[in-house]
Protein backbone atom coordinates (compact mmCIF):
# COMPACT_ATOMS: atom_id res chain seq x y z
CA UNK A 1 0.00 0.00 0.00
CA UNK A 2 2.61 2.30 0.89
CA UNK A 3 4.04 1.87 -2.95
CA UNK A 4 0.99 3.70 -4.26
CA UNK A 5 0.59 6.38 -1.46
CA UNK A 6 2.58 9.56 -2.19
CA UNK A 7 4.10 10.77 0.68
CA UNK A 8 3.86 14.66 2.23
CA UNK A 9 7.49 15.19 2.39
CA UNK A 10 8.89 13.43 -0.59
CA UNK A 11 5.72 15.74 -3.17
CA UNK A 12 7.20 18.92 -1.34
CA UNK A 13 10.60 17.83 -1.73
CA UNK A 14 10.24 17.45 -5.15
CA UNK A 15 7.91 20.14 -5.93
CA UNK A 16 10.60 22.48 -4.43
CA UNK A 17 13.44 20.72 -6.49
CA UNK A 18 11.38 20.50 -10.13
CA UNK A 19 11.03 23.92 -9.88
CA UNK A 20 14.06 25.01 -9.07
CA UNK A 21 15.18 23.04 -11.98
CA UNK A 22 12.52 24.56 -14.34
CA UNK A 23 13.69 27.76 -13.29
CA UNK A 24 17.06 27.90 -13.11
CA UNK A 25 17.76 25.71 -16.60
CA UNK A 26 15.49 27.45 -18.14
CA UNK A 27 17.25 30.74 -17.67
CA UNK A 28 20.77 29.12 -17.20
CA UNK A 29 20.70 26.66 -19.66
CA UNK A 30 17.82 25.67 -21.99
CA UNK A 31 17.89 29.45 -22.67
CA UNK A 32 21.52 30.18 -24.22
CA UNK A 33 21.36 26.49 -25.82
CA UNK A 34 17.83 26.68 -27.76
CA UNK A 35 19.18 30.45 -28.96
CA UNK A 36 23.05 29.49 -29.98
CA UNK A 37 21.49 26.07 -31.21
CA UNK A 38 19.03 28.27 -33.19
CA UNK A 39 21.52 30.58 -34.58
CA UNK A 40 23.83 27.98 -36.00
CA UNK A 41 20.83 26.40 -37.59
CA UNK A 42 19.83 29.89 -39.10
CA UNK A 43 23.85 30.50 -40.08
CA UNK A 44 24.22 26.79 -41.76
CA UNK A 45 21.00 27.09 -43.87
CA UNK A 46 22.37 30.52 -44.66
CA UNK A 47 25.38 28.87 -45.66
CA UNK A 48 24.10 26.82 -47.74
CA UNK A 49 21.95 29.09 -49.10
CA UNK A 50 24.45 31.27 -50.53
CA UNK A 51 26.56 28.15 -51.48
CA UNK A 52 23.65 27.20 -53.44
CA UNK A 53 23.53 30.90 -55.14
CA UNK A 54 27.18 30.77 -55.44
CA UNK A 55 26.87 27.63 -57.56
CA UNK A 56 24.05 28.98 -59.60
CA UNK A 57 25.91 31.86 -60.52
CA UNK A 58 29.01 29.93 -61.34
CA UNK A 59 26.63 27.69 -63.93
CA UNK A 60 25.27 30.90 -65.19
CA UNK A 61 29.15 32.47 -65.45
CA UNK A 62 30.49 29.23 -67.22
CA UNK A 63 27.35 29.50 -69.58
CA UNK A 64 27.53 32.72 -70.37
CA UNK A 65 31.20 32.50 -70.98
CA UNK A 66 30.72 29.69 -73.18
CA UNK A 67 28.37 31.81 -75.34
CA UNK A 68 30.84 34.58 -75.40
CA UNK A 69 33.50 32.02 -76.29
CA UNK A 70 30.89 30.84 -79.09
CA UNK A 71 30.46 33.98 -80.08
CA UNK A 72 33.67 34.94 -80.86
CA UNK A 73 34.29 31.96 -82.76
CA UNK A 74 31.13 32.47 -84.76
CA UNK A 75 32.50 36.31 -85.24
CA UNK A 76 35.68 34.99 -86.14
CA UNK A 77 34.44 32.81 -88.19
CA UNK A 78 32.01 34.93 -89.92
CA UNK A 79 35.44 37.73 -90.40
CA UNK A 80 37.85 34.81 -91.79
CA UNK A 81 34.70 34.25 -94.48
CA UNK A 82 34.38 37.80 -95.04
CA UNK A 83 38.02 38.34 -95.43
CA UNK A 84 38.59 34.98 -97.70
CA UNK A 85 35.18 36.79 -99.96
CA UNK A 86 36.90 39.93 -99.76
CA UNK A 87 39.92 38.24 -100.97
CA UNK A 88 38.67 36.25 -103.79
CA UNK A 89 36.43 39.22 -105.11
CA UNK A 90 40.27 41.12 -104.81
CA UNK A 91 41.70 38.51 -106.63
CA UNK A 92 39.15 38.55 -109.40
CA UNK A 93 38.65 42.24 -109.39
CA UNK A 94 42.82 42.39 -110.32
CA UNK A 95 42.44 39.33 -112.35
CA UNK A 96 40.15 41.38 -114.59
CA UNK A 97 41.77 44.19 -114.24
CA UNK A 98 44.99 42.85 -115.30
CA UNK A 99 42.88 41.08 -118.49
CA UNK A 100 41.85 44.76 -119.74
CA UNK A 101 44.99 46.41 -118.83
CA UNK A 102 46.50 43.77 -121.18
CA UNK A 103 43.96 43.70 -123.47
CA UNK A 104 44.30 47.58 -123.41
CA UNK A 105 47.69 46.99 -124.16
CA UNK A 106 47.87 44.94 -127.07
CA UNK A 107 45.30 47.38 -127.93
CA UNK A 108 47.85 50.17 -127.74
CA UNK A 109 50.22 48.17 -129.37
CA UNK A 110 48.21 47.66 -132.02
CA UNK A 111 47.25 51.53 -132.57
CA UNK A 112 50.98 52.08 -132.43
CA UNK A 113 51.89 49.16 -134.95
CA UNK A 114 49.62 50.59 -137.16
CA UNK A 115 50.43 54.13 -136.58
CA UNK A 116 54.24 53.31 -137.33
CA UNK A 117 53.30 51.52 -140.61
CA UNK A 118 51.09 54.27 -141.52
CA UNK A 119 54.50 56.20 -140.28
CA UNK A 120 56.15 54.24 -142.52
CA UNK A 121 54.20 53.66 -145.40
CA UNK A 122 54.27 57.72 -145.73
CA UNK A 123 57.90 57.65 -145.67
CA UNK A 124 58.15 54.89 -147.94
CA UNK A 125 55.89 57.48 -150.17
CA UNK A 126 57.97 60.16 -149.67
CA UNK A 127 60.76 57.63 -150.10
CA UNK A 128 59.46 56.76 -153.55
CA UNK A 129 58.31 60.28 -154.30
CA UNK A 130 62.04 61.66 -153.86
CA UNK A 131 63.73 58.64 -155.68
CA UNK A 132 60.84 59.54 -158.65
CA UNK A 133 61.98 62.63 -158.57
CA UNK A 134 65.74 61.70 -158.44
CA UNK A 135 64.95 59.27 -161.26
CA UNK A 136 63.22 62.02 -162.86
CA UNK A 137 66.44 64.06 -162.77
CA UNK A 138 68.22 61.69 -163.82
CA UNK A 139 66.07 61.17 -166.95
CA UNK A 140 65.30 64.22 -167.63
CA UNK A 141 69.69 64.71 -167.65
CA UNK A 142 69.69 61.97 -170.16
CA UNK A 143 66.71 63.33 -172.08
CA UNK A 144 69.00 65.01 -174.64
CA UNK A 145 71.04 62.21 -175.73
CA UNK A 146 68.84 59.00 -177.30
CA UNK A 147 65.86 58.73 -176.64
CA UNK A 148 66.30 54.70 -177.40
CA UNK A 149 68.70 54.65 -174.64
CA UNK A 150 66.38 56.85 -173.03
CA UNK A 151 63.77 54.87 -173.17
CA UNK A 152 66.43 51.40 -171.82
CA UNK A 153 67.31 53.32 -168.64
CA UNK A 154 64.20 54.22 -167.90
CA UNK A 155 63.09 50.83 -168.31
CA UNK A 156 66.62 49.96 -166.33
CA UNK A 157 65.43 52.00 -163.49
CA UNK A 158 62.30 51.03 -163.17
CA UNK A 159 63.40 47.63 -162.27
CA UNK A 160 65.85 48.79 -159.74
CA UNK A 161 63.05 50.79 -158.16
CA UNK A 162 60.91 47.62 -157.89
CA UNK A 163 60.00 48.19 -154.56
CA UNK A 164 56.69 46.59 -153.78
CA UNK B 1 32.14 -0.91 -38.19
CA UNK B 2 33.13 2.63 -36.68
CA UNK B 3 28.92 2.65 -35.87
CA UNK B 4 29.52 -0.49 -34.26
CA UNK B 5 32.65 1.19 -32.53
CA UNK B 6 31.00 3.94 -31.31
CA UNK B 7 28.52 1.89 -29.71
CA UNK B 8 31.24 0.38 -27.61
CA UNK B 9 31.99 2.35 -24.74
CA UNK B 10 28.20 2.74 -23.84
CA UNK B 11 28.09 -1.03 -23.92
CA UNK B 12 31.64 -1.65 -21.52
CA UNK B 13 29.84 1.03 -19.66
CA UNK B 14 26.30 -0.93 -19.10
CA UNK B 15 27.83 -3.92 -18.33
CA UNK B 16 30.71 -3.18 -15.77
CA UNK B 17 27.63 -0.94 -14.22
CA UNK B 18 25.81 -4.52 -14.29
CA UNK B 19 28.56 -6.60 -13.20
CA UNK B 20 28.88 -4.46 -10.42
CA UNK B 21 25.28 -4.09 -9.82
CA UNK B 22 24.63 -7.60 -9.67
CA UNK B 23 27.47 -8.72 -6.81
CA UNK B 24 26.18 -5.56 -4.89
CA UNK B 25 22.53 -6.75 -4.67
CA UNK B 26 24.03 -10.17 -4.31
CA UNK B 27 25.55 -8.84 -1.03
CA UNK B 28 22.53 -6.32 -0.18
CA UNK B 29 20.24 -9.70 -0.17
CA UNK B 30 22.45 -11.57 1.94
CA UNK B 31 22.56 -8.66 4.40
CA UNK B 32 18.79 -8.94 4.12
CA UNK B 33 18.75 -12.17 6.12
CA UNK B 34 20.02 -9.96 9.35
CA UNK B 35 18.37 -6.71 8.32
CA UNK B 36 16.33 -6.02 11.58
CA UNK B 37 19.17 -4.64 12.77
CA UNK B 38 18.22 -1.86 14.59
CA UNK B 39 21.52 -2.22 17.24
CA UNK B 40 21.82 0.84 20.03
CA UNK B 41 21.62 4.60 19.20
CA UNK B 42 24.88 5.49 17.45
CA UNK B 43 26.30 9.08 15.61
CA UNK B 44 28.61 7.17 13.80
CA UNK B 45 27.62 5.88 10.46
CA UNK B 46 29.39 2.69 10.67
CA UNK B 47 27.28 -0.08 13.57
CA UNK B 48 29.12 -3.41 14.61
CA UNK B 49 26.89 -5.85 14.71
CA UNK B 50 26.73 -8.04 17.27
CA UNK B 51 27.37 -11.96 16.83
CA UNK B 52 24.59 -12.95 19.37
CA UNK B 53 21.90 -11.25 17.09
CA UNK B 54 23.51 -12.84 13.80
CA UNK B 55 21.63 -15.55 12.44
CA UNK B 56 18.55 -14.90 14.76
CA UNK B 57 16.53 -13.91 12.26
CA UNK B 58 16.90 -16.69 9.74
CA UNK B 59 14.58 -16.68 6.59
CA UNK B 60 15.23 -14.48 3.87
CA UNK B 61 11.96 -13.03 2.73
CA UNK B 62 11.95 -12.28 -1.03
CA UNK B 63 9.16 -10.04 -0.62
CA UNK B 64 10.63 -7.76 2.08
CA UNK B 65 13.87 -7.43 0.86
CA UNK B 66 12.30 -6.30 -2.62
CA UNK B 67 10.05 -3.58 -0.99
CA UNK B 68 12.91 -2.48 1.33
CA UNK B 69 14.39 -1.53 -2.38
CA UNK B 70 11.59 0.00 -4.15
CA UNK B 71 10.25 2.07 -1.02
CA UNK B 72 12.12 5.11 0.12
CA UNK B 73 13.88 5.10 3.75
CA UNK B 74 14.84 7.42 6.13
CA UNK B 75 18.30 6.38 5.82
CA UNK B 76 21.17 5.58 3.34
CA UNK B 77 22.29 1.88 3.79
CA UNK B 78 24.97 1.51 1.38
CA UNK B 79 27.41 -1.39 2.14
CA UNK B 80 27.36 -3.67 4.38
CA UNK B 81 31.05 -4.96 5.04
CA UNK B 82 31.17 -8.34 7.07
CA UNK B 83 29.20 -7.35 9.79
CA UNK B 84 29.68 -3.32 9.62
CA UNK B 85 26.65 -1.67 8.25
CA UNK B 86 27.41 1.72 5.61
CA UNK B 87 24.84 3.80 6.41
CA UNK B 88 24.19 7.37 5.79
CA UNK B 89 21.80 9.33 8.13
CA UNK B 90 19.59 11.32 7.03
CA UNK B 91 18.02 14.28 8.19
CA UNK B 92 14.18 14.25 9.66
CA UNK B 93 12.38 17.05 9.63
CA UNK B 94 9.06 16.49 11.35
CA UNK B 95 6.24 19.00 11.68
CA UNK B 96 4.04 18.32 14.70
CA UNK B 97 1.54 20.63 16.33
CA UNK B 98 3.06 23.66 14.77
CA UNK B 99 6.36 23.02 15.77
CA UNK B 100 9.26 22.02 13.69
CA UNK B 101 11.27 18.98 14.77
CA UNK B 102 14.99 18.50 12.80
CA UNK B 103 17.47 15.70 13.91
CA UNK B 104 19.17 12.69 11.84
CA UNK B 105 17.52 9.75 11.65
CA UNK B 106 20.35 8.05 13.12
CA UNK B 107 18.64 9.05 16.80
CA UNK B 108 16.14 6.22 15.91
CA UNK B 109 18.92 3.77 16.57
CA UNK B 110 17.98 2.39 20.00
CA UNK B 111 15.62 0.28 21.93
CA UNK B 112 12.55 1.54 21.30
CA UNK B 113 13.03 3.10 17.98
CA UNK B 114 12.02 6.84 19.23
CA UNK B 115 13.51 10.00 19.50
CA UNK B 116 11.89 13.54 21.30
CA UNK B 117 8.75 11.60 21.63
CA UNK B 118 8.41 10.15 17.85
CA UNK B 119 8.80 6.67 17.04
CA UNK B 120 10.30 5.37 13.86
CA UNK B 121 8.13 2.45 13.24
CA UNK B 122 9.65 -1.13 13.15
CA UNK B 123 7.26 -3.47 12.19
CA UNK B 124 3.81 -3.57 11.09
CA UNK B 125 1.60 -1.26 8.64
CA UNK B 126 3.14 1.81 9.31
CA UNK B 127 6.62 0.10 9.14
CA UNK B 128 8.98 2.80 7.81
CA UNK B 129 6.71 5.83 9.17
CA UNK B 130 7.50 8.70 11.80
CA UNK B 131 4.76 8.36 14.28
CA UNK B 132 3.63 9.69 17.56
CA UNK B 133 5.78 7.84 20.50
CA UNK B 134 3.13 5.21 21.79
CA UNK B 135 1.05 5.87 19.04
CA UNK B 136 1.69 2.32 17.99
CA UNK B 137 -0.09 1.50 14.57
CA UNK B 138 -3.36 3.74 15.17
CA UNK B 139 -1.18 6.97 14.84
CA UNK B 140 -3.94 8.34 12.89
CA UNK B 141 -6.64 8.33 15.23
CA UNK B 142 -5.81 10.23 18.42
CA UNK B 143 -3.87 13.93 18.49
CA UNK B 144 -2.33 15.98 15.27
CA UNK B 145 -0.63 14.47 12.95
CA UNK B 146 2.75 13.81 12.55
CA UNK B 147 4.05 16.13 8.75
CA UNK B 148 7.07 14.45 7.85
CA UNK B 149 8.97 16.47 5.31
CA UNK B 150 12.33 14.25 6.24
CA UNK B 151 14.68 14.28 3.81
CA UNK B 152 14.37 10.83 2.73
CA UNK B 153 16.28 8.54 0.46
CA UNK B 154 14.33 9.66 -2.54
CA UNK B 155 14.43 13.13 -1.63
CA UNK B 156 17.97 13.01 -0.91
CA UNK B 157 18.40 11.57 -4.58
CA UNK B 158 16.12 14.34 -5.56
CA UNK B 159 18.30 16.91 -4.39
CA UNK B 160 21.61 15.25 -5.20
CA UNK B 161 20.31 14.53 -9.07
CA UNK B 162 18.60 17.89 -9.47
CA UNK B 163 22.15 19.50 -8.67
CA UNK B 164 23.86 17.23 -10.67
CA UNK B 165 21.17 17.93 -13.74
CA UNK B 166 21.71 21.87 -13.27
CA UNK B 167 26.25 21.41 -13.05
CA UNK B 168 25.47 19.06 -15.85
CA UNK B 169 23.49 21.53 -18.07
CA UNK B 170 24.59 24.71 -17.07
CA UNK B 171 28.44 23.91 -18.05
CA UNK B 172 26.76 22.70 -21.84
CA UNK B 173 25.46 25.44 -21.87
CA UNK B 174 28.83 27.40 -20.76
CA UNK B 175 30.07 25.08 -24.20
CA UNK B 176 27.76 26.47 -26.26
CA UNK B 177 28.79 29.82 -25.00
CA UNK B 178 32.10 29.48 -25.65
CA UNK B 179 32.23 27.47 -28.67
CA UNK B 180 30.05 29.88 -30.56
CA UNK B 181 29.51 28.99 -34.19
CA UNK B 182 31.38 25.93 -34.04
CA UNK B 183 30.73 22.58 -34.14
CA UNK B 184 30.12 20.96 -30.72
CA UNK B 185 32.23 19.05 -28.84
CA UNK B 186 32.60 16.70 -25.40
CA UNK B 187 29.36 16.80 -22.95
CA UNK B 188 27.75 18.92 -25.08
CA UNK B 189 27.64 16.71 -28.19
CA UNK B 190 26.45 14.54 -25.81
CA UNK B 191 23.25 16.06 -24.76
CA UNK B 192 22.81 18.49 -28.28
CA UNK B 193 20.66 15.37 -29.91
CA UNK B 194 18.80 14.94 -27.25
CA UNK B 195 18.03 18.40 -27.03
CA UNK B 196 17.24 18.75 -30.55
CA UNK B 197 15.75 15.36 -30.41
CA UNK B 198 12.94 17.14 -27.86
CA UNK B 199 12.70 20.31 -29.58
CA UNK B 200 11.74 18.62 -32.82
CA UNK B 201 10.43 15.73 -32.73
CA UNK B 202 8.62 16.14 -29.17
CA UNK B 203 7.71 20.08 -29.11
CA UNK B 204 7.58 20.93 -32.37
CA UNK B 205 5.64 18.17 -33.89
CA UNK B 206 3.23 18.11 -31.00
CA UNK B 207 2.42 21.88 -30.25
CA UNK B 208 3.69 23.49 -33.51
CA UNK B 209 6.27 25.75 -35.13
CA UNK B 210 4.06 29.09 -33.19
CA UNK B 211 3.95 28.09 -29.70
CA UNK B 212 6.10 25.09 -28.84
CA UNK B 213 8.78 27.83 -27.65
CA UNK B 214 7.17 28.65 -24.32
CA UNK B 215 7.02 25.11 -23.04
CA UNK B 216 10.27 24.03 -24.29
CA UNK B 217 11.91 24.98 -20.36
CA UNK B 218 9.42 22.52 -18.80
CA UNK B 219 9.63 19.60 -21.51
CA UNK B 220 13.42 19.80 -21.35
CA UNK B 221 13.81 19.71 -17.39
CA UNK B 222 10.84 16.98 -17.54
CA UNK B 223 13.16 14.69 -19.79
CA UNK B 224 16.27 14.86 -18.59
CA UNK B 225 14.98 14.96 -14.96
CA UNK B 226 13.55 11.96 -15.70
CA UNK B 227 15.68 9.84 -18.02
CA UNK B 228 19.03 11.13 -15.51
CA UNK B 229 16.90 9.43 -12.37
CA UNK B 230 15.83 6.71 -14.46
CA UNK B 231 19.50 5.52 -15.32
CA UNK B 232 20.76 6.82 -12.27
CA UNK B 233 17.72 4.54 -10.20
CA UNK B 234 19.71 1.61 -12.67
CA UNK B 235 23.27 2.39 -11.22
CA UNK B 236 23.24 -0.60 -7.68
CA UNK B 237 25.58 1.90 -5.53
CA UNK B 238 25.55 5.00 -3.69
CA UNK B 239 24.61 8.00 -5.84
CA UNK B 240 22.50 5.51 -7.73
CA UNK B 241 20.23 3.26 -7.00
CA UNK B 242 17.28 5.10 -5.66
CA UNK B 243 14.44 4.69 -6.97
CA UNK B 244 13.21 7.87 -7.69
CA UNK B 245 10.95 7.88 -10.72
CA UNK B 246 9.78 4.57 -9.37
CA UNK B 247 8.24 6.68 -6.68
CA UNK B 248 4.58 7.66 -7.18
CA UNK B 249 4.94 11.20 -5.28
CA UNK B 250 7.99 12.24 -7.67
CA UNK B 251 5.77 11.28 -10.84
CA UNK B 252 2.92 12.57 -8.83
CA UNK B 253 4.00 16.35 -8.68
CA UNK B 254 5.39 16.07 -12.34
CA UNK B 255 1.96 14.65 -13.70
CA UNK B 256 0.55 17.41 -11.20
CA UNK B 257 2.75 20.27 -13.67
CA UNK B 258 1.72 18.82 -16.87
CA UNK B 259 -2.00 19.02 -15.42
CA UNK B 260 -1.49 22.30 -14.56
CA UNK B 261 0.34 23.97 -17.34
CA UNK B 262 -2.24 22.21 -19.89
CA UNK B 263 -5.19 24.16 -18.11
CA UNK B 264 -3.41 27.45 -17.67
CA UNK B 265 -2.43 27.32 -21.34
CA UNK B 266 -5.93 25.86 -22.16
CA UNK B 267 -7.46 28.90 -24.70
CA UNK B 268 -11.31 28.94 -25.72
CA UNK B 269 -11.24 26.08 -28.59
CA UNK B 270 -9.92 23.43 -25.88
CA UNK B 271 -12.85 24.29 -23.60
CA UNK B 272 -15.39 24.79 -25.68
CA UNK B 273 -14.61 21.24 -27.17
CA UNK B 274 -14.54 19.54 -23.72
CA UNK B 275 -18.05 21.25 -22.93
CA UNK B 276 -19.65 21.32 -26.11
CA UNK B 277 -17.67 18.26 -28.08
CA UNK B 278 -18.03 18.10 -32.12
CA UNK B 279 -18.84 15.45 -34.09
CA UNK B 280 -21.03 13.93 -30.60
CA UNK B 281 -25.04 13.22 -31.15
CA UNK B 282 -26.55 16.08 -29.64
CA UNK B 283 -28.22 13.70 -27.14
CA UNK B 284 -25.47 12.73 -25.51
CA UNK B 285 -24.86 16.35 -24.16
CA UNK B 286 -28.19 17.94 -23.81
CA UNK B 287 -30.58 16.06 -21.33
CA UNK B 288 -27.94 14.48 -19.06
CA UNK B 289 -24.18 15.94 -20.03
CA UNK B 290 -22.39 13.02 -20.52
CA UNK B 291 -19.75 13.99 -22.92
CA UNK B 292 -19.00 16.68 -20.82
CA UNK B 293 -18.96 14.76 -17.62
CA UNK B 294 -16.55 12.24 -20.08
CA UNK B 295 -14.50 15.16 -20.85
CA UNK B 296 -13.85 16.48 -17.63
CA UNK B 297 -13.11 13.34 -16.37
CA UNK B 298 -10.22 12.82 -18.90
CA UNK B 299 -8.78 16.13 -17.76
CA UNK B 300 -7.69 14.39 -14.38
CA UNK B 301 -7.60 10.75 -16.06
CA UNK B 302 -4.59 12.24 -18.77
CA UNK B 303 -2.04 13.22 -16.25
CA UNK B 304 -3.16 10.46 -13.73
CA UNK B 305 -1.99 7.96 -16.26
CA UNK B 306 1.09 9.39 -17.21
CA UNK B 307 1.83 9.26 -13.51
CA UNK B 308 0.72 5.64 -13.06
CA UNK B 309 2.52 4.65 -15.79
CA UNK B 310 6.03 6.19 -15.39
CA UNK B 311 5.60 4.93 -11.80
CA UNK B 312 4.86 1.54 -12.60
CA UNK B 313 6.93 0.58 -15.23
CA UNK B 314 10.26 1.80 -13.42
CA UNK B 315 9.17 0.29 -10.05
CA UNK B 316 7.98 -3.00 -12.53
CA UNK B 317 11.78 -2.99 -13.68
CA UNK B 318 13.51 -2.92 -10.17
CA UNK B 319 11.09 -5.55 -8.84
CA UNK B 320 11.81 -7.85 -11.82
CA UNK B 321 15.53 -7.25 -11.61
CA UNK B 322 15.17 -8.02 -7.47
CA UNK B 323 12.94 -10.76 -7.79
CA UNK B 324 16.20 -12.09 -10.13
CA UNK B 325 18.45 -11.77 -7.12
CA UNK B 326 15.77 -13.17 -4.52
CA UNK B 327 15.95 -16.49 -6.75
CA UNK B 328 19.33 -17.20 -6.18
CA UNK B 329 19.06 -16.89 -2.37
CA UNK B 330 15.55 -18.84 -1.97
CA UNK B 331 17.15 -21.92 -4.08
CA UNK B 332 20.11 -21.07 -2.10
CA UNK B 333 18.49 -21.94 0.96
CA UNK B 334 17.21 -25.15 -0.23
CA UNK B 335 20.65 -26.24 -1.25
CA UNK B 336 23.87 -24.64 -2.41
CA UNK B 337 24.72 -26.54 -5.21
CA UNK B 338 20.94 -25.07 -6.34
CA UNK B 339 21.57 -21.96 -5.36
CA UNK B 340 24.30 -21.83 -7.87
CA UNK B 341 23.20 -23.39 -10.60
CA UNK B 342 20.28 -21.10 -10.59
CA UNK B 343 22.58 -18.15 -10.35
CA UNK B 344 23.72 -18.46 -13.83
CA UNK B 345 20.09 -17.98 -15.09
CA UNK B 346 19.37 -15.55 -12.85
CA UNK B 347 22.18 -13.39 -13.75
CA UNK B 348 21.54 -14.09 -17.54
CA UNK B 349 18.39 -12.72 -16.69
CA UNK B 350 19.15 -10.01 -14.83
CA UNK B 351 21.77 -8.12 -17.64
CA UNK B 352 19.27 -8.65 -19.82
CA UNK B 353 16.95 -6.79 -18.14
CA UNK B 354 19.09 -4.46 -17.09
CA UNK B 355 19.56 -4.00 -20.65
CA UNK B 356 16.24 -3.52 -21.15
CA UNK B 357 16.00 -0.99 -18.37
CA UNK B 358 18.03 0.96 -19.85
CA UNK B 359 15.88 0.94 -23.30
CA UNK B 360 12.73 1.39 -20.81
CA UNK B 361 14.90 4.53 -19.13
CA UNK B 362 15.00 6.24 -22.45
CA UNK B 363 11.47 5.11 -23.45
CA UNK B 364 9.65 6.46 -20.24
CA UNK B 365 11.38 9.55 -20.86
CA UNK B 366 10.23 9.79 -23.89
CA UNK B 367 6.85 8.94 -23.44
CA UNK B 368 5.92 11.39 -20.24
CA UNK B 369 7.54 14.01 -22.18
CA UNK B 370 5.39 13.51 -25.43
CA UNK B 371 2.37 12.91 -23.66
CA UNK B 372 2.97 16.31 -21.89
CA UNK B 373 3.90 17.79 -24.88
CA UNK B 374 0.93 16.42 -26.61
CA UNK B 375 -1.47 17.42 -24.26
CA UNK B 376 -0.14 21.28 -24.36
CA UNK B 377 -0.46 20.85 -27.92
CA UNK B 378 -4.18 20.07 -27.69
CA UNK B 379 -4.46 22.92 -25.36
CA UNK B 380 -3.13 25.23 -27.04
CA UNK B 381 -4.37 24.11 -30.73
CA UNK B 382 -6.43 27.23 -32.90
CA UNK B 383 -9.47 26.21 -34.42
CA UNK B 384 -9.03 25.12 -37.99
CA UNK B 385 -10.69 27.78 -40.32
CA UNK B 386 -12.42 26.24 -43.13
Amino acid sequence: MELITPGLGLIFWMTLAFLFLVFVLGKFAWKPILLMLKEREVSIHEALNAANQAREEMKQLKFSNEQLLQEAKNERDAILNEARKIRDKMIEEARIKASEEASRIVEGAKASINNEKMAAMTELKNQIAESSLTLAKFILKRELSDPKKQEEYVQELLKEIKFN
Amino acid sequence: MTANRSYLPVIRFAALSLLIWVLFTARMAASVQDHTMLVPASDTIFEQKGESEHGAEGKFNAGEMIMEHVLDNHEWHVAEIGNVHLTIPLPVILLYDGKLYAFLSSRFHNETHSYKGFTLEPEGPHKGKIVREGAGGNAAAEGPAVYDFSITKIAFAILLNSFLLAVIFISVAGAYTRNKGKAPSGLQSLVEPLIVFVRDDIAKSSIGEKKYEKFMPFLLTLFFFIILNNLLGLVPFFPGGANVTGNIAVTLVMAVFTFIITTVNGNKHYWVDIINTPGVPWWLKFPVPLMPIVEIIGIITKPFVLMIRLFANITAGHIIVLGFVSLIFIFGAISAALGLGVSVVSVAFMIFMNLLELLVAFIQAYVFTLLSALYFGLATIEPEHH
